[in-house]
């Protein structure tokens, strides 16, 4: 007997299976809620907040909080778009993103979604941090003034690669991704195939001499905003 | 690698059964000893507790009072919190930098003393104070930092600081402080004398569900400041499938100006422990965990012998009190400085020997805590209610406080009064009469309920504080007439982005561009527009943040600029003939002029 779980999100009824994420449920029925910490298939984060959406008039992550019979959630409001904008505005200020000659531009979650929502140039003042480069590895590089802290390195590592290459250290603003050996991301047993260096949704993990490869024109985002695959596939479309 | 460091960490982690839930015991071990957690200790943990080794960097790193980087044997710590810095912190400050010769974050050259500030460390009754490793000076003056730093260049022993202690048991020997207890009234319920036993005896006189029955008629809601009812939580917990269960108290009490479970430790831990024992008896828990915040170490090896002699009186153990099958008992958890792990999931992280990061909800801890084990977690003080509802029974307890607000509460009262201490007073009281009681009967604000809480003006002081109207775990921080409301609020903000955990984007970042736009104010180079900058940046960062701490912290900024707005408007200016105020050129080229080696002309003239 399969039990289903009955909801709305934006007024649409869905359903989904008991134990369901909000994101992954509306992600079957074709709805589109943005994210960036949050990679299917991952321990959810909950910690970019990009995918607040409003449960039963309270704010929550959609991500990590599981589906209930009958509950309301709105995701396409003014409202929460706009909070959704100042979230992306503040991963941009507080990293130093140069997208115009970034490797990772337009294959990148975070510049996409920044198109998804009209923004051109954020309303928050630079930081301009001082952060690391890491490019000890021979196939591997890790430029931490990109990194958005997302944590899916770290999952990715842990849950798929059965590694634990990468872990968060610091406290607040100090809280960086370090690399599980004294000096650098050569002395680990980080390998250039592993799901984690494919799980950065930015360029803060990239694999050197492949750069650029993609011409402009044919990357990931370059004719379709970001989350056009998940509401091209389902039945129900957000507004 | 010495033989001697590899022998040490074993030990260590051997001690605690290289269990490696038990690493902030191990970490903290280890940090004593050495006054650091080095690179080659934490291979050495990470070896023993079979774990990785940025498991163990991401623990060190996460909070105050570990380092992974050599500390002097004495570390001086001086709270900055702002009640401190009123009553004269910064000269205090001046001081220790003057007689030790070197700055905040530093260590003398010798290795022997580091100076650091750290945030509220619980005693702002007595104000300024300083925690030299686990001792406490409270009252310091610029004199006194001197002469404290002549004293340990001499003997290296903070103990030997202590001239005279405290009241009640601030002396007693195992404690042996100088810090007072400041009770400046004691109510009907929780300042009362106790029958040690009484209530731990009349609770398993009942059944488990009686007793969670007595603390819902007796209206029990949290006192560590969400006012959540403590029955229902009980209820939740006992209900949730799991043989094994647990009860934690938060004696975290990190949030700034809050100090009263400091005293109720050091003054009636029987009640206290009582109440764990109680609560365990209600959810079917066998073991209690208390967590207390690094700040309160002196109590240690009081509250260690306080245990011991409830188990030797039967109070903890097995069979307690002869009750065939009920077995309990309770240790304590060291933090090691860090604001957030007051947050219960945060607490529960720490405990599992995990960064202090709040993890997601649902699931609460009632179903899913400390090791995945349904747990329940109490205010220090809420178990002391608990143990009085089973001494007086729930319906005289109900008599006090007001309709919706049963009990007394105790407040935490600090800054421009003439009596600052821990005053118990029935719920529902305004914080008019509270004022008056402890002289401050002139304040022009009040901040209510610590730094995350709100600040009100004068036009506010009928209201009544109870969870219906001015909810607080406790703190009121008064402020006189001359203050400047902008540098407290700042300063609370300051707090605030020292402390974010950093797991989540808006209180991470948002915070520091709340203060950094504060701070613009501040300088007089903001336009109107920016108070409304501050509104929706504030509203954001409160509505998308992951945990309590995100979710309140722009509270300072939000409450100054609604109730005292005209303190904001005097500092913005509009801006004139298309300049803009906030652009100065000056600072814009200063770095540049610094690298060219010259002075432009255009940004001086
Ligand atoms: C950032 C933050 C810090 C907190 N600090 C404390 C604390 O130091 N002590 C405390 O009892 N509760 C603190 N809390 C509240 C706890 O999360 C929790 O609600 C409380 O311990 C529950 O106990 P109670 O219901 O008995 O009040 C804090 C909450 C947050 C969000
Ligand atoms: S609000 Fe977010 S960053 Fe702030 S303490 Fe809570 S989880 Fe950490
Ligand atoms: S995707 Fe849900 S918080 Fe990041
Ligand atoms: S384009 Fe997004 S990180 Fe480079």
């Amino acid at each position: 007997m399969s039990q289903t779980v009955t909801l709305t999100i934006d007024g649409a009824k869905i359903e989904g299976q008991p134990g369901q994420m909000i994101l992954g449920a509306a992600q079957e029925a074709g709805i589109y809620i943005p994210r960036l910490c949050h990679k299917d298939g991952l321990t959810p984060h909950g910690s970019c907040r990009v995918c607040t959406v409003m449960v039963n008039g309270r704010p929550m992550s959609a991500c990590t909080t599981p589906i209930t019979e009958g509950m309301v959630v709105e995701n396409d409001t003014e409202q929460i778009s706009s909070l959704r904008r100042d979230l992306i505005d503040m991963l941009f200020v507080e990293g130093n993103h140069f997208c115009m000659f970034c490797e990772r531009s337009g294959n990148c979650e975070l510049q996409a979604l920044a198109y998804r929502f009209g923004i051109t140039a954020p309303k928050y003042p630079y930081m301009f941090p001082d952060r690391d480069v890491d490019a000890t590895h021979p196939d591997i590089m890790i430029d931490r003034h990109r990194c958005i802290l997302c944590g899916r390195c770290v999952r990715s590592s842990q849950e798929v690669d059965g590694k634990n290459v990468f872990q968060f250290v610091g406290r607040g603003e100090e809280k960086r991704v370090a690399v599980n050996a004294e000096a650098a991301l050569a002395d680990t047993n980080v390998d250039v195939t592993d799901a984690a260096i494919e799980a950065c949704p930015v360029g803060a993990i990239i694999k050197k001499r492949v750069g650029y490869v993609v011409p402009i024109g044919k990357r990931l985002y370059d004719h379709k905003p970001i989350g056009s695959e998940i509401e091209a596939d389902g039945a129900v479309t957000a507004k | 690698m010495s033989e001697a460091l590899v022998t040490a960490v074993k030990d260590i982690c051997q001690a605690h059964e290289c269990d490696r839930t038990r690493m902030m015991d191990v970490v903290q071990a280890v940090n004593d000893k050495y006054g650091y957690v080095s690179s080659e200790a934490m291979d050495l943990i990470a070896e023993q507790l079979s774990t990785h080794r940025v498991e163990v960097e991401s623990v060190v790193s996460f909070y105050a009072f570990l380092s992974s980087k050599p500390k002097g044997k004495v570390v001086i710590r001086l709270c900055n919190d702002v009640i401190d810095r009123l009553q004269g912190a910064d000269r205090v400050g001046q001081a220790f930098v003057e007689e030790l010769g070197i700055n905040f974050g530093e260590t003398t050259p010798d290795g022997q003393l580091t100076l650091e500030t750290t945030p509220c460390i619980g005693q702002s009754d007595q104000a300024p104070a300083v925690a030299i490793n686990d001792v406490i000076i409270p009252n310091v003056s610029s004199d006194k930092a001197r002469e404290i730093v002549r004293e340990l260049r001499q003997h290296m022993d903070p103990a030997r600081l202590v001239k005279q202690h405290g009241d009640g048991n601030n002396a007693h020997p195992l404690v042996g402080s100088m810090v007072h207890n400041n009770i400046r009234k004691r109510g009907d319920l929780l300042f009362t004398p106790i029958n040690r036993g009484e209530a731990v005896r009349k609770a398993l006189a009942m059944s488990p569900v009686e007793v969670i029955r007595a603390v819902k008629t007796a209206r029990l809601r949290g006192r560590g400041g969400a006012g959540f009812p403590a029955g229902m939580k009980w209820e939740f917990t006992r209900g949730a499938p799991g043989d094994r269960k647990f009860v934690l108290c938060n004696a975290d009490e990190g949030e700034p100006g809050t100090f009263k479970d400091r005293v109720l430790l050091t003054e009636l831990p029987d009640r206290v422990f009582a109440g764990i024992t109680i609560a365990g008896y209600a959810i079917g828990a066998e073991e209690g965990i208390v967590y207390l915040r690094s700040e309160y170490r002196y109590l240690i090896a009081f509250l260690e012998s306080v245990l011991e002699q409830r188990r030797k009186d039967g109070l903890l153990g097995r069979n307690i009190l002869g009750k065939e099958g009920f077995n309990f008992d309770i240790r304590i958890q060291m933090g090691a400085g860090a604001y957030i792990c007051g947050e219960e999931t945060a607490l529960i992280s720490s405990c599992e020997g995990l960064r202090g990061d709040p993890k997601n909800r649902p699931p609460f801890p009632a179903q899913k805590g400390y090791l995945d084990c349904p747990s329940v977690v109490n205010n220090v003080e809420t178990l002391c209610c608990v143990t009085k509802i089973l001494e007086l029974g729930p319906a005289s307890f109900n008599e006090f406080g007001s309709d919706r607000s049963s009990g007394t509460k105790l407040l935490s009262i600090s800054g421009d009064c003439k009596q600052p201490g821990v005053y118990e007073m029935p719920l529902g009281v305004t914080l008019r009469e509270v004022l008056e009681q402890c002289g401050g009967a002139d304040a022009a604000a009040v901040q209510v309920g610590g730094a995350s809480g709100q600040m009100v003006g004068p036009k506010d002081y009928d209201r009544k504080i109870c969870f219906d109207d001015l909810a607080t775990g406790g703190a009121l921080m008064v402020f006189g007439p001359d203050r400047n409301i902008l540098k407290v609020a700042h300063a609370f903000m300051e707090f605030f982005v020292e402390e974010s955990c950093g797991y989540c984007t808006p209180c991470r970042v948002g915070n520091r561009l709340l203060m950094d736009r504060l701070e613009k104010i501040m300088a007089g180079l903001a336009e109107p527009a920016d108070l409304d900058y501050l509104k929706e940046l504030g509203q954001t960062v409160k509505t998308c943040s992951r945990c309590g701490l995100g979710q309140t912290s722009p509270n300072p900024i939000l409450t100054t600029l609604e109730n005292f707005r005209p303190v904001y408007e005097a500092m913005v200016k509009e801006e004139t003939q298309g300049f803009q105020a906030t652009f100065d050129l000056a600072q814009a080229v200063a770095e540049a002029e610094k690298i060219a080696g010259r002075t432009s002309v255009h940004a001086h003239a």
